[in-house]
């Protein structure tokens, strides 16, 4: 007899409710009624649309961090990689070197930041990714020190505080980009091959090793295109803050990889989907924001989100050990 | 498989989730704001001003923000206290973006980056808010008037010669700084620099500026890794509060009393002991909450009209007196006065008021 095993688990609806990212739309609508009720500043288009300005320079790198973990590693360089190239292109821009081409060369710095990562993660298999970006996490930041001497670097021309502070029509620039971002990240993740690999890898490495997947070359690409994005970061940023320093971008790792946990994406590898983390960006960054309008003090604000992750992991927890 | 019970499970966590969120910000809300509801509108007397310090966890910034608070109070204003969990401008922005979402009539600032608030502060003024900094300036084009502790180059010039005299004229010096881009700890720098030019302290040699980012644990590596790296160190200068008491800590366990001398700007309170125990000699500061009370009046006084924050412009900033602003670079700057000395003879005195 012939037995069929479907590729697609059979549609259920309750299946499909009872996905975390529908918990997150409900927590996040929860949190912006909260926020609505504690503050009669909250609702308003120009605040709300000025307060995602303040944290989607981050949310770059949250996209390809999800990758990276769903291939159950995990990349704490970021953050160094962010101020590298930053601090790379505001040294050749004083150098005298058009803002166009420092740019394009910021750009090129964090693609390689992040190839070296993906190459030394595959060629040094014994060494575990948090390992390896440990190390680079403090050789990138290492490096910035020697460029910059723990000075600031800035005065950058006009147009290159719009990317930080622009608006395309009423909405800002910064979040066009983020949207763009998000949409081929989420079909690159859900809707090629690619992506297919990605979560075969994270699920069982050697099975997909021998099942023909290109693992080292899947590895290489995501960390690279992690390194492409802490980039992207490094630009808005340094925009937004109209002068770039070694300690800038502070930190950021771990918030960038709060915000992936908390969407649901699995530390264990190959769980986990774009949307929960694009919507627990937009759940933390307007939580701080409320909690800022009414002026809650910074630790409690860390209580806070503190709280909301240690349910993040509990709850999926509770999940896992449910369905296995 | 999924069972009812797991249903209930997820549905009730994400419920007490909820709740447990609200509850916390709601009890926020209380202690720090308590008549935000109440005055919604700003069409009243009652004016907000704003003050937003380094970092949290700072004795130093806290009595600076009391002094403000008490000064917004007594004129019937309210008051806003923020700073952030981390000493960066990043942080900073965020917490201007959510002020001018709230309307305030004034910031008071203490920067954390010289140059990096300048977008997020011009835009607060362009909306009509007073911003003024405090303590840590933010640069010239991105406020209207900064509030200085003391005259720079005596802080500077001060501390050089009182180190000078502590270790008899000869011998290394190292300072430990707070972040390398405060720009207040880099302008003494400087000063003390200028003052090490004097042919009077030609055998004093200024070996390293170390910086412990005014995080207590930092300071104290660096000071221990000053000891290491210098054997013959003869003095440390440590101008920020939290490098001062971390450099005395590790003096006085490492038993170094007399071999390796002290001063910089302490708070009495977190250095009496030190003092008292003759690991620091003498060491000065200004009183934190006369910059806060100071920043008060001078954010009144912009709300007012009385001044603009052009040179020559004067008001009365209530108990100290009248001032006037003067220049400062290309910006305006309104100087308290003259830094302290702290000693044997006074400390007992001062270490319970701040």
């Amino acid at each position: 007899m012939q037995r069929v095993i479907a590729d697609k688990q059979a549609w259920s609806t309750k299946q499909f409710f009872l996905q975390w990212e529908w918990i997150l739309l409900v927590v996040f609508i929860g949190v912006n009624i909260m926020n609505m009720y504690l503050s009669p500043y909250y609702m308003d288009f120009f605040n709300l649309r000025d307060a995602t300005m303040a944290f989607l320079d981050k949310a770059f790198i949250v996209l390809p961090m999800v990758f990276v973990m769903i291939l159950a590693d995990i990349d704490i360089s970021v953050a160094s990689t962010v101020a590298l190239s930053s601090v790379v292109m505001a040294d050749l821009y004083q150098r005298g070197v058009p803002m166009e081409i420092a740019v394009v060369i910021c750009l090129v710095v964090g693609t390689a930041c992040g190839f070296v990562n993906g190459l030394l993660i595959v060629k040094f298999k014994e060494l575990s990714a948090v390992i390896v970006t440990l190390i680079t996490m403090i050789l990138y930041r290492g490096i910035a020190y020697v460029i910059l001497e723990n000075q600031a670097a800035g005065n950058f021309p006009e147009w290159f505080g719009y990317l930080g502070w622009g608006y395309v029509g009423e909405i800002p620039f910064i979040m066009i980009v983020f949207i763009a971002f998000a949409i081929v990240f989420g079909l690159l993740l859900h809707k090629t091959t690619f992506g297919k690999h990605v979560y075969a890898i994270g699920t069982n490495p050697t099975a997909s090793r021998f099942s023909g997947i290109p693992v080292d070359r899947v590895k290489i690409i995501v960390f690279t295109l992690t390194g492409f994005m802490a980039a992207v970061t490094a630009l808005f940023l340094t925009s937004k803050m109209g002068s770039t320093r070694p300690n800038i971008a502070n930190m950021y790792e771990l918030e960038v990889i709060a915000m992936a946990v908390l969407g649901g994406v699995s530390t264990a590898g190959g769980k986990g989907k774009m949307i929960g983390a694009i919507i627990a960006i937009f759940l933390v960054g307007l939580l701080r924001y409320g909690l800022g309008l009414i002026n809650v003090n910074a630790q409690l604000q860390l209580i806070i989100i503190g709280g909301l992750l240690i349910a993040a992991v509990a709850l999926t927890q509770v999940k896992r050990n449910k369905s296995a | 498989m999924k069972s009812k019970m797991n249903v209930k499970k997820m549905l009730l966590t994400s419920l007490v989730l909820l709740m447990s969120l609200s509850l916390l910000a709601a009890c926020g809300s209380n202690s720090t704001n308590k008549d935000s509801t109440s005055n919604g509108g700003s069409s009243s007397d009652k004016k907000k001003h704003a003050i937003i310090f380094k970092n949290t966890g700072n004795p130093y910034g806290e009595k600076m923000m009391q002094g403000f608070e008490q000064v917004i109070t007594e004129l019937g204003h309210e008051a806003i206290l923020k700073a952030p969990d981390q000493p960066t401008a990043e942080a900073q922005i965020a917490m201007i973006e959510e002020l001018i979402a709230q309307k305030v009539d004034s910031i008071s600032i203490a920067a954390n980056d010289n140059d990096a608030l300048q977008p997020a502060l011009k835009k607060a003024m362009d909306r009509g808010i007073k911003v003024l900094s405090l303590d840590s300036a933010a640069n010239a084009q991105s406020r209207m008037v900064h509030v200085n502790q003391a005259d720079p180059e005596r802080i500077g010039r001060t501390l050089i010669s009182g180190i000078a005299e502590m270790i008899g004229g000869e011998g290394q010096i190292a300072i430990l700084s707070a972040t390398s881009q405060a720009t207040n700890q880099n302008i003494w720098i400087e000063w003390m620099k200028k003052e090490l030019e004097d042919p009077k302290y030609a055998k004093i040699e200024l070996v390293k500026v170390a910086y412990g980012d005014d995080l207590r644990d930092k300071s104290v590596s660096e000071t221990e890794a000053l000891l290491k790296s210098y054997p013959d160190l003869k003095g440390i200068i440590a101008p920020t509060t939290v490098g001062i008491a971390a450099a005395g800590k590790v003096l006085t366990d490492k038993g170094l009393k007399g071999k390796v001398q002290l001063t910089g700007l302490g708070l009495p309170s977190e250095m009496a002991e030190y003092i008292e125990n003759g690991v620091c000699q003498w060491m000065y500061l200004w009183n934190p909450i006369d910059v806060g009370e100071l920043a008060g009046h001078t954010a009144e006084a912009l709300v007012k009209g009385t001044i603009t924050g052009k040179v020559g412009d004067k008001f009365t900033a209530g108990g100290l007196g009248e001032m006037t602003i003067v220049e400062d670079g290309d910006g305006t700057q309104i100087m308290l006065g003259d830094p302290y000395k702290f000693d044997a003879s006074n400390i007992a005195e001062w270490k319970d008021v701040y």
